[in-house]
């Protein structure tokens, strides 16, 4: 019982009255950025990640506050679904179709604490299934060799668009212009510099923070100042929330359903190009097939309301298995948290369980820590929360806005990184307008250098033969999976992408 | 027809990236990959997956109006303005000035506006500077 010891061990490293104060601080600026329509969990560990920086922590505090953040903006985009009908978050999309038929019917603090309780259901098993599952995939990866591990990036590119894809050309090339990105500066291995054109600021490189802030957060502000001027009034005039514990029987007929979708979601967040909004999905579907034989589901089925929350929170946790043990993210904000590693000069990875075992585990205590410090805030505070919602975007935006400046500023001091955070805010408008996703452009910058030199190596290994890249069985599985996930999503990404649509609202333009 | 410019303007990037990369000076100590053939092949497939998208455009988006534009547009160029100022001025005052003007062009009115921008400003000056001891712009005043 190798793992349990290495738990307990991390429960050592998170408990502290830091870390524990990190988790509540993230929990709970989570659960907010959750519920708010328009702050989704990516933008919100994007704006804080500066932050975590320029406060001086440690990588385990900072990751301990960002992943708090991530997991409470799973609970939180819930609830602007059940009041408002507006999912907070695209993962929330599908809470909306029951929970808010559920409100409606006045019983809008049953929706809230069910799916309160079904969110740490689903986080709580997601959980323990990094637990078991990431220090297996560790030990497949630490077979790679460079030529597996660039099969690797390749594959994580080419999945990225997911299976609810529509423009394969445009997710490839989102990729392409992240990856080019990433090669601005000077080469790590020649040390010629590349693409600087002859601009000292951009020897060291372009920041991939600056770039991650100023795609995901401004941009949001600048669909908003595009969207909605004029009628930027978000809080409806009074919320009923009404008891706050769900009956008994309530909770012993969404059992069956919470613990069937969480497994479900947690195999969604591990593949590739899934993420949690997926995850979600195919939950809320799964059960209405299976358990839906009055016709109920959509008209306020808690069972409705249950499916989906224990999904998302389950693939929220499942998505972070391929990030902590491969290095390689498989959605959105874990990109984010990726960032936050290696600003930190760690590299996610098999070695990071053998080099770092106190970040890892440390992590992964922090984990359930917040799941049920969100429990009790998700739960018995709920009320809190709902009168966040009252605050309209005309007051939010520019806080937001400001924010991020303060951050990327507080890294840097510099007012060049503050032209270039505009320059991809107006950049990752123009984008979204174009239905050009923007994780993929992230995840080049990201690991545009490690692809590189992992490419480099693998060649240089085998004296400049290119072959040498597909020569193992393990490389060819991967590029095999790679291929085909890029190419079904061209058969069948339309047909999920709109039945995606179809039952939800097209709320919140970035996927988790 | 949105997606036919922006595809053609993807080409020309992927050109551009292309001819860019081929300029990058060998170093004497290369390997035997070197520095150019990454950013080749990434010029490639940026190439072709512009390509795509020119041939085989999606919708149109919906773009918003000329005043919309204009408005996106003086946005950026407070923004800018307050990156420039920033230093200058100091962060209170910036921070002030440009919340402000972002809340009033969300609709606001100006007294409401002002006062979320001095409420941001303070806000985030004494969360982040007193509380946290994050270092802000200096002004002449010293804040």
């Amino acid at each position: 019982m190798d793992t349990l010891a290495n738990l307990a061990d991390g429960f050592g490293v998170a408990l502290t009255f830091q870390n524990i104060g990190l988790a509540l601080l993230g929990c709970f600026l989570g659960t907010i950025m959750g519920a708010l329509p328009g702050l989704g969990p990516s933008n919100g560990v994007a704006i804080l990640i500066p932050l975590a920086f320029t406060l001086g922590l440690g990588p385990t505090p900072s990751l301990i506050l960002l992943t708090s953040v991530y997991y409470g903006a799973m609970y939180g985009g819930r609830i602007s679904s059940i009041l408002l009908g507006i999912p907070g978050d695209e993962p929330a999309m599908m809470t909306v179709l029951d929970g808010h038929p559920m409100a409606k019917k006045g019983m809008a603090g049953e929706a809230l604490s069910l799916s309160g309780l079904a969110s740490f259901v689903g986080a709580f098993i997601a959980t323990w299934g990094l637990i078991f599952l990431a220090p297996q995939l560790v030990k497949i990866a630490l077979l790679f060799g460079p030529a597996e591990y660039f099969a690797l990036f390749a594959l994580a590119f080419m999945t990225l668009g997911g299976v609810s894809s529509t423009n394969q050309a445009k997710s490839a090339f989102a990729a392409m212009l992240g990856l080019g990105l990433a090669m601005i500066g000077v080469d790590t291995q020649t040390g010629v510099p590349r693409f600087t054109f002859g601009e000292v600021h951009l020897y060291d490189g372009l920041d991939f923070l600056v770039a991650i802030v100023g795609l995901f957060a401004l941009s949001e502000v600048f669909i908003f100042l595009e969207e909605r001027h004029g009628n930027a009034d978000a809080g409806p005039s009074k919320l009923v929330i009404g008891r706050l514990t769900p009956p008994m029987s309530m909770i012993k007929s969404c059992t069956p359903t919470m613990l069937r979708t969480s497994v479900l979601g947690f195999i969604a967040g591990v593949l590739p190009g899934a993420g949690a909004s997926l995850g979600s999905f195919i939950s809320y579907s799964m059960e209405k097939r299976l358990v839906d034989k009055e016709n109920t589901f959509g008209t306020g089925d808690p069972r409705g309301v249950a499916a989906p929350e224990a999904g998302n929170n389950a693939a929220a946790g499942g998505a972070l298995v391929p990030m902590l043990a491969l290095g390689v993210p498989g959605s959105g904000t874990t990109a984010v948290l990726l960032a936050v590693l290696l600003s930190l000069n760690i590299t996610p990875g098999p070695l990071l369980f053998a080099n770092n075992p106190d970040v890892v585990w440390g992590l992964i205590a922090a984990l359930f820590i917040a799941n049920f410090m969100l429990l009790a805030m998700n739960i018995p505070m709920v009320g809190i929360f709902t009168r966040v919602l009252m605050i309209p975007p005309k007051v939010l935006m520019p806080i937001v806005a400001m924010v991020s400046f303060v951050g990327i500023y507080g890294i840097s001091g510099s007012t060049f990184d503050l032209y270039v955070m505009i320059a991809f805010g107006v950049g990752g408008w123009v984008l979204r307008k174009l239905d050009v996703p923007l994780v993929p452009i992230i995840l080049g910058t990201l690991l545009g250098n490690a692809m590189e030199n992992n490419l480099r190596r693998a060649i240089t290994i085998d004296d400049g033969n290119w072959w040498t890249l597909i020569d193992s069985p393990l490389s060819i599985t991967l590029w095999a999976v790679a291929i085909i996930g890029f190419v079904l999503p061209l058969i069948i990404g339309a047909r999920v992408k709109a039945r995606m649509h179809a039952r939800g609202d097209e709320e919140g333009a970035i996927s988790d | 027809m949105s997606d036919r410019i922006f595809g053609v303007f993807g080409v020309l990037l992927a050109i551009g990236f292309a001819f860019a990369a081929l300029q990058i000076e060998e170093s004497f100590l290369s390997d035997a990959v070197g520095p150019k053939a990454f950013p080749l092949i990434i010029a490639a497939i940026l190439g072709i997956s512009s390509a795509v998208i020119a041939l085989k455009p999606d919708a149109a988006p919906h773009w918003p109006a000329l005043p919309r534009l204009a408005e996106l547009a003086a946005a950026t160029v407070v923004m800018a303005l307050y990156a420039h100022f920033l230093p200058v001025i100091g962060f209170v005052f910036a921070t002030a000035i440009a919340a402000a003007y972002l809340s009033w062009r969300l609709g606001n009115t100006l007294l409401l506006s002002a006062a979320t921008g001095i409420g941001t400003s303070v806000g985030i000056y004494v969360i982040f500077h007193l509380v946290l001891g994050l270092s802000l712009a200096r002004g002449p005043l010293g804040f």
